[in-house]
C-alpha cells in the first residue's frame, strides 16, 4: 500500500497550530519507521476546519478536519498501521458521505486547481501537476502569439480585478501596439476590503502565476515583467520570490524561452507601500516608476501607453491564474463554464457573519444565495441573513431579498453593487446599514490620493452627513442630500476610486431607505448598532446592583443603592453605552 | 561616513540611481531603522540626482514609509470591517492598556508604536493585525495579552 499523508501548511493551518501537528506526525515517523510519505501544501478553502490532513492510499482520499497533534497520533496509527480511517474526524473523502463533501463538490477548481495539492516551493510538484506544460506545448507546436490570443478571446475570460474588461482584447491591443520594449504587469495590490483570494492564490500556487505571465509575454511580444504586491503579504512575496528563482533555473525565464528564438523575458517583483489607490493600474504604473501613486487620464491606456510610456498589459492575479489552464484545455472548455457574458468560473472569499469563511471557486451563473447558504453553510449563531456586500469600497450591499441574483458581471451591476476582486462581506440582522456605509465611506475617504476636488472634498461631505445621521444629529433632506453629492463625486472623478465611492452609500439608501429614516426621523437604530441612537434601560429582575454602572457613568444618571435593582434616568443620560459595556451581568438592555 | 550615510550608499549600490530605485531605497531605511528622516531624505535626493521635495512627496505618500520616528515593534492593527465586525475595538484596548499608549503613538523606551492599517487580507480569521512584518490572526483578549506580553520580554 502506498500512503502519502499531506499537512496544510497554510497560514491558517500555522496559526491553527498545523506546524504541531506536521512535527508530530513526522516523529511518529521516524521512531516508528512507518511507511509513507509526507509532504505540506498550502490553504485548500477550508480554513475553518484547519489544522487538516489528507491522506491519499489505495482506497482513496481522505481529509481529516481539526487535526490537533493529539489527534495526529490516533490518525495515524489507526488509519495508516490499522487501515481503519476515523470516520469520526473524517471532513471530506471520495468514499462515503463526509461533512464537508458538499462544500468540495460544488465547486469547479480551475484557479484554484494546485492550491492545497502541493507545495507551492517546489517546482517539481508543480510540473507534475501539468505545470509550464502550457508554455511548453505553445512553444513546441509553434502556436503563434496571435493564435494564443484569439484562444484568450474564444475563452470569454474577462479581468478579474474589478472592471471585467475581455482580456483576449486587452491583449490584442497591447499586441497591436509596435514598440521596443513592452511590459506585463500582474496586480498583486489586492486591497478590497475582505478581500484575499489574490493572497491565497499567490500562497498556494504562485507558479502559475508565473506561467500566465510569460505567457502574456509571448502573446504581446513583451520584453520585461513586473509582479506588484504589497507589503502586507510578506509570505506571498517569499513564494513568488522562490519561483521566480526555479523559473529562470529550468530555463521558462530568461533568453530565447523554450528554445523559441529572441522570447526573452524576466520577471521582477515590485513592494508595494501601503496606499490603497495603487491596485489602480495608472497609479500602479506611477508607482513602479518610483513616483507618488497617483492616478492618471486614459486614454491612454496603458496598452499604448503604460510603464515607460511603453505599451503595458495588466492583469490581476487571478486572470493570469486561469490562462495555463485556457491553454492546456481549450477555449471551448472554459466556456462551457458560466453565463452568457461571464465565462468561467470565479473564487470568492467569504467573510464576515458566514459559518465557513474561507476561499471558494463556483462558475458563473451560481446565486448568492447557494454561495452563501450551501458553500458557506448560512449564518453564524442561527442569525438571520441580511445582505452581502459585494466589490469592496467600490461596491454595494445586495439585500437577502435578491439573494437569488446570479454571480455574473452584468446582473450583479444590475443591483448596483460590481463583481469586483471577489470578496463577500455577509451581514446578518445586527449589522447596521447605515454603519456600514459610512465604513466604506471613511475607507475610500482616507485613500484618496487628492487630486480631484470631488473626490476629495465630496467623499468627506458625505461622511459628515453620514456621521451626524449615526449621531442622532440627521435632519431631514439629508438622504436627498447624500444622493446628490454622490452623483457629484461620480460625475467629477479621474479614476475608479472616485467614481465607485458613494456606491455603497448608494445601494444601501436604495435597499434599506426606511434604516436611514429610522436614524433620521425617529432617532432609531434597527440593529442596535449606533450608541447614540440608543435607549439604556436597567433590567430589573436581572441587575444585581453591583453599582458598576453607576460609578461608572459619567452624567451620573444612573442611581440604586447596593443589593437592590438600579435605574436609569433617561433625563441626564447622554447614550454614552458605558454601563452596556461595563455591565458584567447583561442587565442594560437596549432598545 | 555616519551610519545612516552608509546605509544609504549600501542602498543606493544595491538599487541603483534611476527613479525606479526611489521606493526601493526608502523601503530599505524603514526595514532597517523604522522611519526615514529629513537628513536621509536629503541624503537620498542628493544621490538620486532629486530634489528633497521630490523625495518627500513619495515618501509621504505611503502609509509604510514613515516619516515619523517610531518603536522597533510597530503594531499594526486591521481597523478594515470584517475585524471590526469580530471585535478589533477589544484587541485594540488590550494592547493599549498594556503599552500605556494610544492608536498613533510610540512608547518612551522606543520600543513599541501602535498603528491602525488596512485590511490584511484575513478577513476570515479577524480580527488581524501585523507586528512588523509578521501577521498574527484569529486574536482574542487573552491571545494578544500572550503575544504582546511574549514581544514585551524580548529585546
Ligand atoms: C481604486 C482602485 C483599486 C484597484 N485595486 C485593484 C487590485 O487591488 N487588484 C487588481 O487586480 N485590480 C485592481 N484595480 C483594477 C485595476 O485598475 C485594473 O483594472 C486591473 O488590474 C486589470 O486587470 P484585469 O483586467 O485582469 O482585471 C483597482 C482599481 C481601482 C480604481
Ligand atoms: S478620483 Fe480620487 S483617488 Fe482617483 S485620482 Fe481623483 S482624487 Fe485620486
Ligand atoms: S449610557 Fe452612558 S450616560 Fe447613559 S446611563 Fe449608561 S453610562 Fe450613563
Ligand atoms: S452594572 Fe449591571 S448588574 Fe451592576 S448595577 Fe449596573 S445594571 Fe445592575
Ligand atoms: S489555510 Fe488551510 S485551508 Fe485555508
Ligand atoms: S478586514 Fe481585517 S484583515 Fe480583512
Amino acid at each position: 500500500m502506498t500512503t502519502t499523508v499531506t499537512v496544510g501548511l497554510g497560514s491558517c493551518g500555522i496559526a491553527a497550530g498545523a506546524n504541531k501537528t506536521y512535527d508530530k506526525i513526522k516523529a511518529l515517523k521516524e521512531s516508528e519507521n512507518l511507511d509513507f510519505s509526507l509532504k505540506k501544501t498550502s490553504c485548500i478553502g477550508m480554513c475553518y476546519r484547519e489544522p487538516l490532513v489528507e491522506i491519499v492510499d489505495d482506497t482513496g482520499t481522505y481529509i481529516y478536519g481539526d487535526v490537533d497533534a493529539e489527534r495526529a497520533i490516533e490518525v495515524i496509527e489507526k488509519h495508516v498501521n490499522q487501515q481503519d480511517p476515523v470516520r469520526d474526524y473524517i471532513v471530506y473523502t471520495d468514499l462515503f458521505d463526509a461533512p464537508e463533501n458538499g462544500f468540495m463538490n460544488s465547486q469547479v477548481k480551475i484557479v484554484l486547481r494546485n492550491c492545497g495539492y502541493m507545495d507551492p516551493e517546489s517546482i517539481d510538484e508543480y510540473e507534475a501537476r501539468e505545470g509550464y506544460q502550457a508554455m511548453k506545448r505553445i512553444a513546441e507546436e509553434k502556436i503563434g502569439a496571435d493564435q494564443v490570443i484569439e484562444t484568450i478571446l474564444k475563452s470569454g475570460l474577462r479581468g478579474r480585478g474589478g472592471g471585467g474588461f475581455p482580456t483576449g482584447l486587452k491583449w490584442k491591443f497591447a499586441r497591436a501596439n509596435q514598440s521596443d520594449e513592452k511590459y506585463v504587469i500582474c496586480n498583486a495590490d489586492e486591497g478590497d476590503p475582505g478581500a484575499f483570494m489574490d493572497r491565497s492564490i499567490l500562497e498556494g500556487d504562485p507558479h502559475s502565476v508565473v506561467e500566465g505571465m510569460i505567457i502574456a509575454a509571448y502573446a504581446i511580444g513583451a520584453t520585461g515583467g513586473v509582479i506588484y504586491c504589497r507589503a502586507e503579504y510578506p509570505l506571498a512575496i517569499k513564494r513568488l520570490n522562490i519561483a521566480l528563482g526555479q523559473a529562470r533555473q529550468r530555463g521558462y525565464l530568461g533568453n530565447d524561452i523554450l528554445g523559441v528564438n529572441d522570447f526573452n523575458f524576466d520577471i521582477y517583483i515590485k513592494e508595494g507601500a501601503g496606499a490603497f489607490v495603487c491596485g489602480e493600474e495608472t497609479a500602479l504604473i506611477a508607482s513602479v516608476e518610483g513616483e507618488r501613486g497617483m492616478p492618471r487620464k486614459r486614454p491612454p491606456f496603458p496598452a499604448e501607453s503604460g510603464l515607460w510610456r511603453k505599451p503595458t498589459n495588466i492583469n490581476n492575479v487571478e486572470t493570469f491564474n486561469n490562462i495555463p489552464w485556457i491553454i492546456l484545455n481549450g477555449a471551448e472548455a472554459f466556456a462551457s463554464w458560466g453565463t452568457e457574458k461571464s465565462k468561467g468560473t470565479k473564487v470568492f472569499a467569504l467573510a464576515g457573519k458566514i459559518r465557513n469563511s474561507g476561499l471558494v471557486e463556483v462558475p458563473m451563473g451560481i446565486t448568492i444565495h447557494d454561495v452563501i447558504m450551501k458553500l458557506g453553510g448560512g449564518i453564524k449563531e442561527g442569525k438571520k441573513f441580511k445582505a452581502v456586500q459585494l466589490g469592496g469600497p467600490s461596491g454595494g450591499c445586495i439585500p437577502q431579498y435578491l439573494s437569488e441574483t446570479i454571480v455574473d458581471y452584468d446582473s450583479v451591476n444590475a443591483t448596483g453593487a460590481i463583481m469586483g476582486s471577489g470578496g463577500m462581506v455577509v451581514m446578518d440582522e445586527s449589522t447596521c446599514m447605515v454603519d456600514v456605509a459610512k465604513f466604506f465611506l471613511d475607507f475610500t475617504c482616507k485613500e484618496s490620493c487628492g487630486k480631484c476636488t470631488f473626490c476629495r472634498v465630496g467623499t468627506v461631505r458625505m461622511l459628515e452627513i453620514l456621521e451626524r445621521i449615526t449621531n442622532r444629529e440627521g435632519r431631514e433632506g439629508d438622504i436627498e442630500k447624500l444622493e446628490e453629492l454622490a452623483y457629484e463625486i461620480k460625475d467629477n472623478s479621474l479614476c475608479g476610486l472616485g467614481q465607485t465611492a458613494p456606491n455603497p452609500v448608494l445601494t444601501t439608501i436604495k435597499y434599506f431607505r426606511d434604516e436611514y429614516e429610522a436614524h433620521i426621523i425617529h432617532k432609531k437604530c434597527p440593529a442596535k448598532v449606533c450608541r447614540p441612537l440608543l435607549t439604556y434601560t436597567v433590567d430589573q429582575e436581572q441587575c444585581t446592583g453591583c453599582m458598576v454602572c453607576l460609578k461608572n457613568c459619567p452624567a451620573n444618571a444612573i442611581t440604586g443603592e447596593r443589593k437592590q435593582p438600579h435605574l436609569v434616568n433617561q433625563e441626564l443620560c447622554t447614550q454614552c453605552g458605558v454601563c452596556y459595556s461595563k455591565c458584567k451581568f447583561d442587565s442594560i438592555i437596549l432598545t | 561616513m555616519t551610519a545612516n550615510e552608509h546605509l544609504i550608499r549600501d542602498l543606493v549600490e544595491k538599487h541603483g540611481t534611476n527613479r525606479t530605485a526611489l521606493i526601493p531605497i526608502l523601503q530599505g531605511v524603514v526595514e532597517t531603522k523604522n522611519f526615514i528622516s529629513d537628513t536621509d531624505m536629503t541624503e537620498i535626493a542628493k544621490e538620486l540626482d532629486l530634489s528633497a521635495a521630490q523625495v518627500f512627496g513619495t515618501a509621504t505618500f505611503y502609509s509604510f514609509l514613515s516619516t515619523e520616528p517610531l518603536g522597533k515593534y510597530v503594531i499594526r492593527v486591521c481597523k478594515t470591517i470584517t475585524c471590526d465586525m469580530h471585535g478589533k475595538r477589544t484587541i485594540i484596548q488590550t494592547i493599549e492598556e498594556m503599552l500605556k499608549i494610544k492608536v498613533g503613538e510610540t512608547t518612551p523606551n522606543k520600543k513599541f508604536s501602535l498603528l491602525e492599517t488596512n485590511c490584511l487580507g484575513w478577513c476570515h480569521e479577524g480580527p488581524a493585525m501585523l507586528i512588523n512584518e509578521k501577521p498574527f490572526t484569529g486574536l482574542t483578549h487573552e491571545r494578544v495579552h500572550d503575544i504582546i506580553s511574549d514581544y514585551i520580554s524580548k529585546l
